[in-house]
């Protein structure tokens, strides 16, 4: 029964967990707390071709420059907003320092908008486009904490550095599991360098722009920082095992994995008699995968008998396929001497079937997110309809028509007595 | 002659009964919810299932986004309605180079996709084409399912806009896009017995005290409820139907009985006696 009062006592629990973990705290109004605070480093392309005047008349750079400081006017309260260049610095033609050209312009922390801006003034356009590092450094630089963290990648090329592969790169730093999205903007619409932003956006679970106007630049990036200040959920790291029998403990909750392809991984939840499992599971494509996919997720008890399973399939361009289950727990007596009955242990399996073509690395895996959850069981259906109740006209004529044959039959056996009363 | 007259009375009570029982049914189906237009409407969408943004059911709700981005949406669907999900996607005005396939997809509250009963989910525009509007109607939302099967149930429900296919030319390119939601009820002719303990949301069950003491766990912001609540799962039409069908039982008894006795006195009794 989903009975209001209940659902109301629970909106209010959650409503002050929810305080609790994303609002900061009365006290420290506006300015929040610097372990959850959400991060973002705007990370700048300062490439000689930043020189090129092709974005609404004037130099990609000086679009970039205006855009940044609009942006940084507008940096919601609470973002922890930090600021790297690439190729800013060097002016040489030697590819090795060159490639190591990037910096942090601006610390990750609290923003000064004046120092900030007097910052990206400075900047002109002068040399390589090491994305490849810019990324490491990025991600170097919002260590710490766990809230979400964001970078906003914005170049006019590709990486000059190989053989460091920045799509490799970010999912390299995806999956450290610090929660981390890379947004890349693209100042310049070639296939080249629209492939390896999309690949790096992809990567993490980001998006890729290809910017064409200033205002389209400005809105974008302010869209991403906003994005950054909304309070999200953030997954609890966990390791799936090869067999139930090894697999992790969850409790009810968020968490993330990492699953290869054609792996299996294994978790255990434990459920009370008369309650019910729910779990969903969603395995991302982070990479350039074969066009038909799928996603097994199985519950089944710890001798492998399956329990219930859900399991989808798709094909074509997606972010992540997903599927879930619910598993209503048989309610059980307690044994004697104990109150209540033990629990039962329930072995969640996900598999997948995602492939790739041989050219596509398979580590680390593509990410897993798992929500678990155990709610009180349902009660269940003794009859179809609703309560046993009828409804339509077949049934009002069905009962209208017994009452009259009943009131008939009445009424004759009535009037049937009283006449043999009268005869005798 | 009196006693088929008092039978004709008795039916045409019967009928008014009935149409009293029936009006309601009838148009509680096409009714929408009320519009939350109070309410900001939102122009942000989410980009995961952890991070969809909250609409309301005729809330019509907007995103500017990238070609390429995947926009998440979620709202609550009670038990006995059906959705109706629209989206308009305003295409890149700028020269593109191919047709471009969008598609609609819902997910419910346990991320399962959930079929379109109706509509056009999935649509290609022509390389030319100003917009794009797609829609998806889903099945009636039960009140309770075998664990096995698919059937939409209370919960949060997510709505994920994307393009499926697409020149690679014209990825990242702005769009615009517009999703509005609608529930309809859809009255007892789809009320099923049981219920579940608490609707399908995300971290909906920490809201039941463990009696381990677990300490909440973290909670996504989807946790929307729809208007006035979740429904208590006592109430369906139903019970006028069979109110009504019972009063009927009754009247139609009284009318048998009544014609078995004749009218008044019997002749044979003389007057006085």
């Amino acid at each position: 029964m989903i009975t209001r009062k209940r659902l109301a006592a629970g909106v209010c629990g959650l409503l002050a967990a929810m305080a609790v973990a994303l609002l900061p705290t009365p006290a420290s109004a506006g300015e929040p707390d610097a372990k959850t605070a959400p991060k973002v480093e705007l990370t700048l392309d300062v490439s000689g071709s930043m020189r090129a005047r092709d974005i609404d008349g004037q130099s990609r750079m000086s679009a970039a420059k205006q855009a940044f400081n609009e942006v940084l006017d507008a940096v919601p309260d609470g973002v922890q907003l930090g600021i790297r260049t690439l190729g800013a610095d060097y002016r040489g033609e030697d590819r090795k320092t060159g490639c190591k050209d990037t910096r942090q312009l601006y610390p990750v922390g609290p923003l000064d908008r004046t120092e900030a801006k007097t910052a990206v003034a400075t900047l002109t356009p002068t040399g390589w486009t090491p994305i490849g590092p810019a990324l490491q450094g990025a991600a170097h630089d919002l260590k710490g904490g766990d809230g979400s963290r964001r970078i906003v990648l914005i170049t006019d090329g590709e990486d000059t550095c190989a053989p460091l592969d920045p799509c490799q790169v970010a999912r390299d730093i995806a999956a450290q599991g610090i929660h981390l999205t890379v947004d890349t903007l693209g100042l310049l619409p070639d296939a080249k360098t629209r492939k390896q932003l999309s690949c790096i956006a992809e990567a993490t679970g980001g998006t890729y722009t290809s910017v064409q106007h200033t205002k389209q630049l400005r809105d974008r990036v302010h869209q991403l920082v906003e994005r950054t200040a909304d309070p999200v959920v953030t997954p609890v790291a966990t390791q799936g095992a090869q067999s139930c029998a090894d697999a992790p403990k969850l409790k009810p909750g968020l968490y993330s994995d990492r699953e290869k392809f054609a792996e299996h991984r294994w978790y255990r939840v434990d459920v009370r008699p008369g309650q019910e499992l729910r779990a969903s599971v969603s395995v991302a494509a982070d990479r350039a995968v074969n066009n038909d996919y799928g996603v097994l997720l199985r519950a089944s008890t710890e001798h492998g008998r399956e329990l219930v399973r859900g399991a989808e399939a798709g094909d074509g361009r997606t972010d992540v396929i997903s599927s879930g289950l619910r598993y209503p727990e048989p309610p059980a007596d307690a044994p004697d001497g104990a109150d209540e009955p033990p629990l039962k242990t329930v072995c969640l399996q996900v598999s997948n079937s995602f492939s790739a073509p041989p050219s596509v690395k398979t580590e680390p895996g593509m990410p897993v997110e798992l929500a678990v959850d155990v709610v009180d069981g349902p009660s269940d259906a003794s009859d179809a309809a609703f309560l046993g109740l009828g409804h339509g006209w077949w049934l009002l004529i069905t009962l209208a028509l017994t009452g009259l044959v009943a009131g008939l039959v009445w009424g004759w056996i009535s009037r049937w007595r009283v006449s043999v009363w009268r005869t005798n | 002659m009196r006693t088929v007259r008092r039978m004709l009375m008795t039916a045409a009570l019967a009928g008014a009964g009935l149409l009293g029982v029936a009006g309601p049914a009838v148009a509680d189906t096409a009714t929408p919810s009320p519009s939350a237009s109070t309410e900001a409407a939102p122009t942000e969408a989410g980009t995961s299932f952890r991070t969809a943004t909250a609409i309301k059911s005729g809330q019509p709700a907007t995103a500017d986004a990238s070609t390429g981005d995947y926009l998440y949406w979620v709202l609550p669907v009670d038990a006995g309605q059906r959705a109706t999900v629209k989206a308009t996607v305003t295409l890149p005005t700028a020269a593109r180079h191919g047709a471009a396939t969008w598609q609609l997809d819902v997910y419910d509250g346990l991320r399962r996709r959930q079929p379109c009963k109706y509509g056009a989910p999935t649509k290609a525009a022509a390389q030319d084409a100003g917009s794009v509007e797609l829609t998806c109607t889903l099945r009636t939302v039960r009140a309770w399912a075998e664990p096995w099967a698919n059937d939409p149930l209370p919960g949060s429900y997510y709505v994920r806009l994307t393009v499926v296919d697409l020149p690679q030319e014209d990825l990242g390119l702005p769009v615009h896009a517009k999703v509005e939601a609608g529930t309809a009820d859809q009255g007892g002719s789809q009320a099923v017995d049981g219920t579940l303990a608490a609707p399908l949301m995300p971290g909906a069950g920490t809201a039941t005290p463990q009696s381990d003491g677990a300490t909440p766990s973290p909670r996504p912001a989807a946790m929307a409820e729809p208007d006035g609540g979740w429904s208590s799962g006592w109430w369906s039409d139903r019970w006028l139907w069979t109110a009504a069908g019972g009063l009927l039982a009754a009247l139609g008894g009284i009318a048998g009985y009544s014609v078995t006795r004749g009218s008044g006195r019997p002749s044979r009794v003389p007057p006085g006696a």
